[in-house]
């Protein structure tokens, strides 16, 4: 007599599920179109990305902060920060640079390219401890496209925040993102500074770091504890200067959010690409307050 | 637990009863250049096959659950679009005949991280659901710290768990499936005296460890020594080759590529299987590497088996198997570099 052992097939039940315990959500990707791009500047391209099946697309809900893995077959896929209000739901908004292999393909695809969108992944800012607080929004750089989300999230409900500050830091005036909507920004009573690295003959505006704005800002009150938050995104270098010269003004680490970027593969906790000693950026972040960030080696 | 006794003779039947089924076991492959026997896990066909007398394989047995390549998705391309079509690679279940301890408890850590977490991994959870595990004891090997890792023995992730008694085989069972099996082949509880031998075996076992590692507060130790020149120091002596996570039995980290075929109306994505310490492991698009040093992919290496594990699952990501030390080329062994990083030589 020979024991045939018995086959057990984990994705019967639930083969293509989109609830995250089931195995079968781990290669699910949601089919979306690319419906609009419009370039921002010589390498940044703002994508809109919408769901296609328009019940997937309601039910696509994620928090400012968040990343979504974006999938073209054949040519890789790729973490992205959202860079839309979450109001929109699955019709999202991604700011993407042409830099690598799958980036500079998708500069050159046209509108209506299908892709599949999986997630959204990670941590968020969290805007509802936030509300009724002063606000303090830092980005240098390709920072702006995960501060845009939150930024959106707060003007929709401007109310509910106190004094917004917005401090953007680019290299030069030809690589600012969002230009177009400074104005809409500050028709929502906030105060928007702006800074470049390097002026060009028609810069008009601050030359100078994003250091010096925010020193500027911190002068204006006595300290920073109570009733503030801040969200800083961009380079590791700018992290380093600007977090310390928040922790100088008072403060508190857990009050400070920082949003991380490292190579993902998969944005589910396997590959280990994104780890930090073994702090996984796609789960445990890529939102961090600064305290964990400090508990983090290499970490910025 | 329930405990059985069988003679020698028995287990070449127990094979024959499995033997419908795939069986995966020890195999002797040549001799290296000190002419010891060199093993490997590989499917056999034959009970004659099956090297049980193993002293450790040289590859772990993670190629039938994490295979060093695997298809995740292929697509076909429409007029309009693609459809995605997955396939989880298995369709068969497969019998392990022999497996060390130190091996059982990788399978076992491995569950912690892609089958028990969220997001469970579908592609090994369909391997791993699908083993009948035959465990067998084995006498510790100059280059084994399993004990340091309190991994020497098994105590789940098996189904048969086989101690040598000298002639005849004692049994833990832990799954109804290998009770079943056990009452088609001639075995017996076992006696008082049975009892008494195999402590004496298993006593004699854990005394005969010579590589160990020192782990207490060792999570701290990591995080205070971060700046160690130990780290340097090794880091000089790695090639950054990867052999280390090539034969690791808890390396899972992998890389995603994706290519299209020549026809272009079918695409597919690969996932091989990475290493750490290999130079493009954290570097972005743009260029920057996060950890551009090998010291710094070598103590991430450290850090992520010591330190991080331990912090999400309390209990580090190794099983003292001590495959990395004997198969690197620059003679790296994790006894030493924990040694050294405690400041302990």
């Amino acid at each position: 007599m020979q024991n045939k052992l018995a086959f057990l097939d984990i994705l019967e039940k639930n083969p293509a599920s989109r609830r995250k315990e089931d195995p079968g959500s781990f290669e699910y990707t949601l089919p979306a179109e690319i419906t609009s791009i419009y370039p921002l500047t010589a390498t940044e391209k703002l994508y809109q990305i919408q769901i296609i099946d328009p019940i997937q697309r309601n039910d696509f809900s994620f928090r400012p902060g968040q990343f979504v893995m974006l999938e073209l077959p054949g040519i890789g896929e790729a973490p992205f920060s959202i860079s839309s209000s979450p109001v929109r739901h699955g019709d999202l908004e991604l700011c993407i640079r042409a830099v690598g292999n799958f980036t500079n393909f998708l500069d050159r695809v046209e509108r209506g390219t299908k892709v599949g969108v999986s997630g959204p992944f990670g941590t968020h800012f969290p805007l509802e401890k936030m509300q009724g607080n002063d606000l303090l929004l830092i980005g240098g750089g390709l920072g702006i496209v995960p501060l845009r989300s939150p930024l959106l999230s707060v003007l929709e409900n401007r109310s509910r925040y106190g004094r917004v500050d917005i401090m953007y830091g680019a290299k030069s005036p030809a690589e600012l993102l969002f230009t177009y909507q400074y104005e809409e920004w500050q028709r929502f009573d906030i105060n928007l500074g702006i800074t470049v690295d390097r002026a060009d003959k028609k810069w008009q505006g601050r030359t100078g770091l994003i250091t010096e704005l925010l020193k500027e800002r911190i002068n204006q009150t006595v300290s920073l504890r109570e009733n503030t938050y801040a969200i800083v995104c961009g380079p590791p270098v700018m992290f380093h200067f600007v977090c310390k010269m928040l922790t100088e003004a008072g403060l508190p680490m857990q009050k400070m959010f920082v949003s991380l970027e490292r190579r993902m593969h998969c944005g589910r906790g396997k590959c280990c690409r994104c780890n930090i000693g073994s702090t996984y950026t796609c789960l445990d972040g890529p939102v961090f307050d600064y305290w964990s960030v400090m508990n983090l080696k290499e970490a910025i | 637990m329930i405990f059985k006794v069988f003679k020698k003779q028995e287990l070449a039947r127990l094979y024959e009863l499995l033997a419908v089924n795939i069986i995966v076991g020890p195999v002797n492959r040549g001799n290296d250049r000190n002419s010891n026997p060199l093993y490997d896990f590989d499917v056999v066909y034959d009970f004659d096959e099956l090297a049980l007398d193993y002293t450790q394989t040289m590859h772990s047995p993670k190629r039938f659950v994490l295979p060093y390549q695997e298809t995740l998705s292929s697509f076909v391309m429409t007029h309009d679009g693609w459809e995605k079509h997955v396939d989880l690679n298995v369709y068969k279940p497969l019998v392990f005949f022999g497996m060390h301890a130190c091996d059982i408890n990788a399978l076992n850590k491995l569950d912690l991280v892609l089958a028990q977490s969220t997001y469970p991994n579908p592609y090994y959870m369909g391997k791993r659901k699908n083993l009948f595990i035959i465990g067998l004891d084995c006498d510790p090997e100059p280059q084994c710290f399993c004990r340091s890792m309190g991994t020497d023995s098994a105590v789940h992730g098996f189904d048969l768990f086989l101690t040598d008694l000298g002639n005849k085989y004692f049994v833990e069972i832990l799954s109804a499936t290998a009770f079943d099996l056990l009452s088609q082949i001639s075995c017996k509880d076992p006696s008082a005296k049975d009892h008494a031998l195999y402590k004496q075996i298993t006593g004699k076992k854990s005394k005969g460890y010579t590589a160990a590692v020192e782990t207490s507060d060792l999570t701290k130790i990591l995080d205070l020594e971060f700046e160690s020149k130990a780290w340097d120091y090794w880091g000089d002596k790695c090639l950054s080759c990867g052999t280390c996570a090539n034969v690791c039995p808890t390396c899972y980290c992998y890389g995603v590529d994706e290519h299209i075929d020549l026809d272009l109306k079918h695409a597919g994505k690969t996932k091989s299987l990475h290493s750490c310490n290999l130079i493009d492991f954290a570097k972005v698009a743009g260029g920057h590497n996060f950890r551009p040093t090998s010291a710094s992919r070598l103590k991430y290496r450290y850090y992520h088996k010591h330190r991080g594990f331990v912090e999400a699952f309390e209990e580090p990501l190794c099983v003292g198997c001590g495959r990395c030390g004997a198969a690197c080329l620059a003679d790296i062994t994790p006894p030493a570099v924990i040694a050294s990083v405690r400041g302990e030589e």
